[in-house]
């Protein structure tokens, strides 16, 4: 039983930042239909630029987290400015080249950084002692970070669905043209959205960074593992990105769990989530929560 | 190789004398001999000039193609993403040159557009595609709120229809919704593209008895495109009438009502009072259009 609640609760923990994680590329493809391959990228950028603020520069840990936050809000605001903005109305295929592109020139800059090639660990900030669910374990890392993913999941929830800004951009993935029949500036809604991508990236980057070290590969992995969560939640529905999300955590702890070394069976964890998308995917397309036309008659 | 209208030239020519019917020193809007192109090859309008004066309810009416929708386009800057543009002429809105310029910055001006096919935002409740409306507004969340109760009395029956999905409503709902939301902006002036566009004439009958509303109560000056004639000169103080991208006819819509070749191509009616049949004044127009 304490084995279950242990698999249990780290795989809620891995699910709420593989939550976490998949939300700002549902929120960029939602907008404007870009499939952004660099998130990943935006993701290990933000672990790292809080690296260098704590370490570097000094600050105070849970300062520097939110800090950069707000940098990668910036940062990412201004790669949609600059690279994406002029690629309006092209062709999708032209789109996803230049995610490509720059996922490639991320990795390039942090592979010329320390970043690329050493671990490193952010200094201990919360006391050691784990703490005890249950006859299960959980550090007071993890703990913190599921709770900040909570938060985080929370108010931008409460964005899209309450402020008028966030229905508007709602709005745009709804339809374009009626949403510049108000006023509604698109262009402006695409930046916003990479901007809210960039932060919530970083904000995946630095609880990853913080509960597991700072490695290049490590935060690679969890920008990849982000395309099977967000195609079973359904490109597109930014809570089927949480649920699934933490589906996947799930499946991956439990396999690891029970069914590695058992018949023969290794790394099922790295497999499973896929074997999952691909039979899911035969009964429902769009996802589970993705969105489907309204066909009215 | 010229192409000819079916309205005539006499008809052209009694357009310039009625022209003195609106006052131009209150026009609010003003579009002066704009040809729009699309694609930079496709020329659709060719020298539109119509005037709307404030406070009234004007029509453009005309059949499919005339060039309607392209030029609500070009008035509220949404010729770009159709990547067409205004080549010749101005337009001017409320003071402002807005020939060409960005669709947000003629909503903030205060000329809103309810599009063709109503375009509401399907995936958002009813109260969302209404609230989506105020996105540009920066008068204050009391004001905007007031205006939100005031759509829901002025359309009773989205209250009655619960706060369900605008996808799921019906043509007249959505007609309302969009409608709704397009007031949330607050325009001055309050575009329409057919709203009777595919409705029942109960419907329509009441959708164009919110126009009126709209117009006489809230004070918002109205320009309404329609294919459906009779309704439009119903409810409009002015009426133009566009034929293959330019205006053949403008005047006081009451007279246009009497006018016996707009009750014969546009309304549908006979000098003897019967209604024809779409197909018969189709195939009058057709042979008129060689004469
Ligand atoms: N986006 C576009 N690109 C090219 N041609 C267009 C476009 N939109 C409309 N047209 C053409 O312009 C003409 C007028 O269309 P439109 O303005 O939609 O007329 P109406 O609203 O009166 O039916 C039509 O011949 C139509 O084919
Ligand atoms: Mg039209």
């Amino acid at each position: 039983m304490t084995y279950f609640i242990q698999l249990l609760i780290s795989g809620l923990v891995v699910g709420s930042i593989y939550a976490l994680s998949a939300l700002g590329f549902v929120l960029i493809y939602k907008s404007s239909r870009v499939l952004n391959i660099a998130h990943g990228q935006i993701i290990a950028s933000g672990a790292f630029i809080a690296y260098a603020l704590t370490v570097y520069a000094g600050v105070p840990l849970i300062i520097s987290f939110f800090l950069s936050m707000v940098i990668t809000f910036f940062l990412s605001m201004a790669v949609e400015r600059v690279f994406l903005r002029r690629l309006i109305g092209e062709p999708i295929i032209s789109v996803i080249m230049v995610t490509i592109g720059l996922m490639s020139i991320i990795d390039g800059i942090i592979y010329l950084t320390p970043f690329g090639s050493t671990n490193m660990s952010f200094p201990k900030f919360f006391p050691p002692e784990p703490l005890n669910i249950l006859g299960a374990t959980v550090s007071w890392t993890q703990v913190v970070g599921v709770v900040l993913t909570a938060i985080i999941i929370a108010a931008l929830s409460w964005f899209f669905k309450n402020s008028t800004l966030g229905i508007s951009m709602r709005a745009v993935s709804d339809d374009q043209l009626a949403s510049m029949s108000i006023g509604i500036s698109v262009p402006k809604v695409f930046g916003l959205a990479w901007a809210l991508a960039g932060l919530t990236a970083a904000a995946a980057g630095g609880i990853i960074g913080n509960i597991t070290g700072l490695n290049f590969d490590t935060l690679h992995a969890f920008g990849i593992i982000v395309f099977p969560v967000v195609i079973l939640g359904g490109l597109d529905s930014i809570g089927g990105a949480v649920v699934a999300g933490v589906i996947m955590g799930l499946i991956q702890q439990f396999a690891a769990g029970y069914l590695d070394g058992n018949w023969g069976l290794q790394g099922t964890a790295e497999v499973l989530p896929y074997i999952i998308l691909l039979i899911l995917l035969l009964f429902k397309p769009h996802g589970l929560f993705g969105t489907h036309e309204i066909e009215r008659v | 190789m010229r192409r000819r209208h079916t309205l005539s030239q006499t008809q052209i020519r009694r357009r310039n004398m009625s022209n003195i019917g609106q006052d131009s020193a209150a026009r609010l809007l003003e579009v002066n001999n704009i040809e729009v192109v699309y694609n930079d090859i496709v020329q659709v309008l060719r020298g539109v000039s119509i005037g709307v004066t404030e406070g009234k309810i004007v029509s453009l009416l005309g059949t499919n193609g005339a060039g309607k929708t392209t030029t609500l386009r070009a008035i509220s800057g949404l010729l770009k993403p159709e990547n067409g543009h205004i080549r010749e002429g101005y337009i001017k809105f409320d003071g402002n040159d807005i020939t060409n310029v960005l669709g947000t910055k003629v909503v903030t001006l205060g000329a809103v557009m309810v599009p063709e096919g109503r375009r509401v935002f399907k995936h958002l409740t009813i109260e969302e595609n209404i609230r989506a409306g105020s996105t540009t507004r920066k008068d204050g969340s009391k004001k905007i709120k007031a205006d939100f109760d005031a759509m829901y009395q002025l359309f009773p029956r989205l209250t009655e229809i619960g706060n369900k999905m605008a996808g799921y409503c019906s043509g007249g709902e959505q007609q309302m919704i969009a409608i709704a939301r397009a007031m949330m902006a607050a325009p001055k002036m309050l575009m329409l593209d057919e709203p009777s566009l595919g409705l029942a004439p109960l419907l329509v009958k009441e959708i164009f008895e919110n126009i009126k509303h709209i117009n006489k109560e809230m004070g918002t000056t109205i320009l309404v495109v329609e294919q459906n004639a009779k309704i439009a000169l119903a409810i409009s103080d002015y009426a133009y009438i566009m034929e293959s991208g330019k205006i053949v006819l403008e005047g006081h819509s009451k007279e246009l009502q009497n006018n016996p070749d707009v009750k014969e191509f546009y309304m549908g009616i006979t000098k003897g009072g019967n209604r024809k049949s779409f197909k018969e004044v189709k195939s009058y127009k057709r042979r008129k259009r060689w004469m």
